[in-house]
């Protein structure tokens, strides 16, 4: 990682620079919300004006740059008795501008299962490669609880990473295109002085989040509540309607469907990012279904998140984005979910 | 200003990865991992009403050599078009020249791959999974208890014993259908008794006028033989309600759990521990199982 100190100006210009010779893509307001506040969206943009880099954050995560909603796997082309099939992974260079540091953290969740896992997937490698990614730090939003999952920060998984402080970023670069990008723009060597106000950011930052959640020892209590009556609690609430997992920038489940097209000639295999909180999400054929409750499959997906795959190394996938808390309609969110799970452990023990 | 900034392009596709066929059991290295191996449907068997027999032949001849699996693994099946299935392989891993899989008719892709005759291609990726612990078992006697379909998973272990006889002192295969006309692979048992010295032994709930054999639940043929718990190992496969019940009787038997293996059953989009839908607990069917020591099945959160 090498440090440097760029004026808020000249960072507009590398903007530019990146903006006219990559598809970039960037923070905008979409939308408001039912308060009038508004909605972000990570979209395509044509100049450094339409980015808002004072945004809040965004309402789906960037997953869905290297995770489509739909993706088509391979494509299979059929002739009289015959069919054949290709695959090609999509290359497209594109640059990310503003993500949050748990943002990051969330891809390198992702790279953690896509990237270095058993059967690494082509697919999301090719995408992960080509994208320049630079961060930016934020105050966090009263609801935020990346502190709690250590997510606040980031120290890998980016290109550059920009601290503000005040008229200038702080930069950390972290790979070699960076470095040589911005060779061609006035960045200057951090003084003491750009040190310290990093410094005092990064502590600022850190005292402003105002949910905590207690995440320590989680892993081994989710086996003991395993059978709770909290479940059921917050399973009847639950809609079922898989919003959770579509904002959530860690959940990665997917379902594989083939279809056909109208002039019989062509097929594909295409996956579809999918919820385990959906009815159908374990069921066989013959109709059997393994979580057959509202509570077995909310609780399956608090139970991933939080308790961890093999896959994983059993640690939390959650960043700690509180997006899904955001996104549902029966106001079920981490937060409380746990602390209900904590009392309840704390009642029983 | 014009400064170029262009990102370097880094195409996957021209990696050399792209130009072999992938190898499945190297579970960690970079493949093309949808690509499927295409196979002719070589042979046909009806076994009942909802049961076929398929002969499926690996056309390339790099990838029928790269294709060896265990006793317990299974195979992600493709009619492309319709879907994937997960189906277990149902013959012998010294068959180099065409893989057994034997299918129940119960959905839109097993539906269309029973209307499949001779000559038809499929498309197969695989295998996937652990397998069962045939080298462990050597020197003792082998129970091999399957319900129903459990029998299509149980040839592995089964050709295995047979092939490697001599390793293996007494085995027992012991089978339970509902009905008789539901029974599979009837046409093998005097082979699996005559020549490979298996003791074979089937059960069913529900007889017909022809039955002459035995009537009542799988368990009621352990009574029928006598075990040394201390030197058998079992594999039970089929329904969970079945292998609860035929497990927890070798239990009281003596055997220790972890010498009984199940196979679980789960519901599968990729076979590749990704898509998530294989889950038990924190534990993924397709790369963790589907074999499982009975032991480990009771540990696992939501396993039965
Ligand atoms: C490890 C393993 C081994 C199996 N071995 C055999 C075998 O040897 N013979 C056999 O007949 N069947 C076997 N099955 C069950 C078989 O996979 C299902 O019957 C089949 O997936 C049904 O697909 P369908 O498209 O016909 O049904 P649909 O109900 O239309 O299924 C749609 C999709 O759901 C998924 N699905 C549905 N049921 C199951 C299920 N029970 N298990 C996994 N995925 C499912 C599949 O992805 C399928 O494409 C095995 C399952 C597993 C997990
Ligand atoms: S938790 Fe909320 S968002 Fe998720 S499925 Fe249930 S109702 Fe929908
Ligand atoms: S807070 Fe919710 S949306 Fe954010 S990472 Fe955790 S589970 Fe996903
Ligand atoms: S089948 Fe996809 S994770 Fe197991």
């Amino acid at each position: 990682m090498i440090y440097r100190v760029i004026s808020k100006s000249e960072f507009r210009k590398f903007l530019e620079s990146l903006i006219e010779s990559n598809v970039t893509i960037g923070p905008v307001q979409s939308d408001v919300d039912r308060n009038n506040d508004p909605i972000y969206k990570f979209q395509q943009v044509h100049s450094a004006d339409e980015i808002e880099l004072d945004y809040t954050i965004s309402y789906t995560a960037v997953k869905n740059f290297f995770l489509p909603y739909r993706e088509k796997l391979s494509e299979y082309t059929f002739t009289d008795d015959d069919w054949d099939q290709t695959i090609e992974y999509r290359v497209h260079p594109r640059v990310l501008v503003g993500l949050r540091p748990c943002d990051i953290n969330a891809l390198n969740i992702l790279d953690r299962i896509f990237y270095k896992g058993t059967y690494p997937s082509p697919y999301y490698i090719s995408r992960r490669k080509n994208t320049f990614i630079i961060g930016l730090d934020h105050e966090p939003l009263p609801d935020c609880f990346c502190s709690s999952m250590n997510h606040h920060t980031v120290t890998e998984g980016f290109d550059v990473f920009c601290s503000d402080i005040g008229d200038s970023y702080y930069l950390a670069i972290n790979s070699s295109p960076a470095f040589d990008f911005l060779k061609k723009f006035q960045v200057t060597v951090p003084t003491d002085e750009d040190d310290k106000s990093y410094i005092e950011r990064r502590k600022f930052i850190k005292k402003s989040f105002k949910t905590n959640v207690e995440i320590g020892s989680l892993p081994s209590f989710l086996d003991i509540e395993f059978d709770s009556p909290i479940w059921k609690k917050w399973g009847d609430k639950c809609l079922n309607c898989g919003t959770c997992a579509m904002v959530c920038p860690t959940c990665y489940c997917y379902q594989v469907e083939e279809n056909i097209a109208v002039n019989l000639k062509k097929a594909s295999k295409d996956m579809m990012l999918y919820s385990c909180t959906i009815l159908d999400f374990a069921e066989v054929a013959g109709g059997h279904n393994f979580r057959p409750k509202k509570e077995d499959r909310l609780k399956y997906r608090y139970y991933h998140h939080y308790r961890g795959f093999e896959e994983n190394a059993k640690e939390p996938i959650c960043v700690g984005c509180n997006r899904c808390g955001r996104a549902c309609l029966a106001d079920i969110n981490p937060k409380d979910v746990i602390n209900d799970l904590r009392l309840d452990n704390e009642e029983r023990s | 200003m014009k400064n170029d900034l262009k990102l370097p392009v880094q195409d996957v596709n021209l990696e050399p990865f792209m130009a072999t066929p992938p190898q499945y059991t190297r579970k960690k290295v970079l493949m093309k991992t949808d690509k499927v191996y295409k196979c002719k449907i070589i042979n046909v068997i009806d076994l009942t009403e909802y049961e076929k027999l398929f002969h499926l032949k690996i056309l390339d001849r790099v990838e029928r050599k790269i294709f060896q699996f265990r006793p317990g693994q299974f195979v992600m099946l493709e009619v492309p078009g319709y879907g994937e299935v997960p189906i277990s392989l149902s013959s012998s891993t010294n068959n180099h020249e065409y893989i057994e899989l034997c299918i129940r008719k119960t959905g839109r892709t097993t539906n269309v791959l029973h209307e499949a005759s001779v000559g038809a291609y499929v498309g197969l990726r695989g295998p996937f999974g652990n397998s069962f612990p045939m080298e462990k078992m050597q020197g003792n006697n082998v129970l091999l208890i399957a319900g129903g379909l459990g029998l299509a998973p149980l040839r592995g272990p089964l050709y295995w014993v047979s092939e490697y006889r001599d390793l293996y002192k007494d085995v027992h295969v012991l089978y339970g259908a509902k009905e008789p006309s539901q029974m599979l692979f009837t046409y093998q048992y005097n082979e699996w008794e005559k020549v490979n010295h298996i003791n074979m032994l089937s059960i069913v709930e529900n007889p017909d006028e022809n039955w002459n054999g035995r009537v009542g639940m799988i368990t009621e043929l352990l009574d029928e033989i006598e075990i040394d718990p201390i030197n058998t190992y079992a594999i039970v496969c089929g329904p969970p309600v079945m292998f609860k019940f035929v497990c927890n009787r070798l239990d009281k038997i003596g055997i220790p759990m972890n010498k009984m293996f199940v196979s679980l059953e789960r519901r599968m989009h990729c076979g590749m521990g990704k898509c998530c839908r294989c889950m038990v607990g924190s534990t993924f069917t397709c790369v963790d199982g589907p074999v499982f020591d009975y032991w480990s099945v009771l540990n696992l959160k939501e396993a039965i």
